[in-house]
């Protein structure tokens, strides 16, 4: 059951995509995700939607994958879709019922804020879907180089990441494991107050901490015996290059971002 | 309660995981098994054959793509209530059961199962020792905590915190993995000694043949996520062949008993254990002492 989940988990593949540099992907990110924020009517939020369509369909990243991981946001995104609707003032008013105002304002504004989340959250997963996490802290830590000149231990944080990141489906496995054995012992999770049910996870947690730290302990031993020491005088295998996919990429991503400020100073 | 009923029975069982997605994988298959109280009964197949999914089923962890698994002649499935039951009378025992241990003692680890069947009281304490008592866990190490123990103490509390629920049925996955020659044989001995005390029906998934070989009364061999074998130790073993073909093994002494009747000597074909093949050379020898 928890092993459904689908939030961030990488689809591998040899598309236009997954070939560019993951850091020209987190750029490009960054790019669209400013280009969103500065969308404000329906044609640059057009371009903005075009874009990330093009991605999706040029990283044959099924249209269901994304609709699937959309889903356990669904309640944050109708509460948004709400609230901007009833409290939004201006314009024409539209339906007068009793305490219930709603005015054109508050339906552009909530269309737009619904439309943001959908356009920011599907093109982060754009990135999850297309980039291995394990090329994604690579990125990262080449990102964040220059840091290192204040100090700030960047190598450090990127194994950090890529650690935690490759124990979540260890875990998640974990969990099911412990779940299943404290349910054959008689547990039971799914009836009682929410007190009981609160109560009802110490089971779960408390052995799935303790095998966490054991892991977490063998882990380091074990890089130890690897004589891992950090970053320092580490060279790497395989080296990120920027390559011509990755300019062009990054074309795309400027012509975009152009699009959406020349039609925003033209106020369309 | 009718004696011809089986305690447990699988009728045309069959599990899918993640039906209808491309991860679609058939992990068992029309498996018709049905065990009786007072059996030893060894599991046995390799990696991938559909033990652990079918041992899930028997206590209604996992529910059945078609197929039923009857308790006493019911089907654990006809009610939430009686599911719930059933995993207090089928207790389960998981792989390395001493990763779920999380109560402050031993005494309140052993008496979770009870409790949640609604166990209280004098009687609650009795079975916690009682079942401690089975796996040879001392009074004075019930106040410890069980992260205190050392690896097979652990795992004797984890198993007597299923044996607390008084099973009928006691179902344990490779209890021995991973423990010293010391540890194994203890935990082995605690499980027939249960067994007996209760007469129950046991079922223990293993990789050791020797230890089938040596304590059960009945083996099941899994492949390929259906039942190829049914029988005592001594009709399975006769099938080396054939196991051997599974990936599995047959009891080193059997091996050693297949080839001096190959080399001519006529000894029997169903020796599985040390003990009865000691007993064989010694009539052997006797035999041909002249």
């Amino acid at each position: 059951m928890l092993k459904d989940i689908t939030l961030g988990q990488y689809f591998p593949g040899k598309t236009v995509v997954h070939r560019l540099d993951p850091r020209t992907k987190i750029l490009l990110l960054i790019v669209y995700i400013v280009a969103v924020f500065l969308a404000q009517s329906f044609l640059s939020a057009g371009l903005v939607l075009a874009f990330l369509i093009a991605v999706t369909l040029l990283g044959r990243i099924p249209f269901k994958s994304m609709t699937r991981g959309l889903k356990p946001m669904l309640i944050f995104i109708v509460f948004t879709a709400v609230l901007n609707l009833f409290y939004t003032e201006g314009g024409t008013l539209l339906v007068e019922w009793k305490f219930i105002h709603i005015y054109s304002e508050g339906l552009r504004k909530s269309f737009f804020m619904v439309l943001r989340i959908l356009l920011l959250v599907c093109g982060a997963f754009l990135l999850t879907y297309t980039t291995s996490p394990i090329a994604l802290t690579d990125a990262i830590e080449r990102l964040l180089n220059p840091l290192k000149k204040l100090h700030v231990p960047v190598h450090e944080f990127a194994m950090m990441m890529s650690i935690a990141l490759r124990f979540i489906p260890t875990l998640i496995e974990e969990t099911d494991k412990i779940i299943s054995a404290q349910k054959a012992r008689g547990a039971d999770f799914e009836t009682g107050s929410l007190i009981r049910r609160a109560k009802a996870l110490i089971p779960i947690l408390v052995p799935l901490f303790v095998s966490a730290f054991r892991r977490a302990d063998e882990l380091a031993t074990a890089m130890e015996c690897r004589c891992y020491h950090g970053g320092e005088g580490r060279t790497r295998m395989k080296v990120l290059r920027f390559a011509r996919l990755d300019y062009a990429a990054f074309a795309a991503g400027a012509l975009l971002l152009a699009g959406v400020i020349i039609l925003r100073h033209f106020g369309l | 309660m009718d004696p011809t009923i089986p305690i447990l029975e699988t009728k045309d069982l069959t599990h899918v995981y993640s039906a209808g997605t491309p991860f679609e994988h058939v992990a068992i298959e029309h498996i018709d098994l049905s065990f009786r109280l007072g059996e030893l009964v060894g599991l046995i197949g390799h990696t991938g054959s559909g033990k652990s999914t079918l041992i899930q089923h028997l206590n209604g962890l996992l529910k059945p793509s078609s197929g039923k698994v009857l308790f006493r002649g019911e089907d654990i499935w006809k009610d939430k209530k009686f599911t719930h039951a059933v995993r207090g009378k089928v207790g389960l025992v998981f792989q390395y059961p001493e990763y779920q241990l999380f109560e402050e003692t031993c005494w309140k680890d052993i008496a979770f199962g009870p409790k949640n069947q609604g166990v209280s009281g004098d009687e609650l304490d009795a079975r916690v020792r009682r079942a401690a008592g089975f796996v040879g866990i001392d009074s004075e190490l019930l106040e410890k905590s069980p992260f205190d123990l050392s690896g097979g103490q652990k795992r004797r509390v984890a198993i007597a915190g299923v044996i607390a629920m008084e099973p009928d049925v006691l179902i344990l996955d490779e209890p021995t993995a991973g423990l010293d020659a010391a540890g194994r044989d203890a935990i082995l001995q605690n499980i027939q000694a249960y067994q007996q005390a209760q007469n129950a029906c046991v079922i223990m998934v293993s990789h050791s043949m020797e230890e089938v070989a040596s304590l059960c009364s009945r083996l099941v061999v899994m492949n390929h996520g259906a039942v190829s074998m049914d029988g005592t130790p001594a009709e399975v073993f006769t099938h080396a062949e054939e196991l051997t073909q599974m990936g599995l093994s047959v009891p080193q002494v059997t091996t050693v008993f297949r080839l001096l009747r190959e080399r001519g000597l006529d000894l029997p074909a169903d020796v599985y254990t040390v003990k009865y093949a000691v007993r064989c050379l010694a009539a052997w020898k006797e035999a041909h002492q002249c």
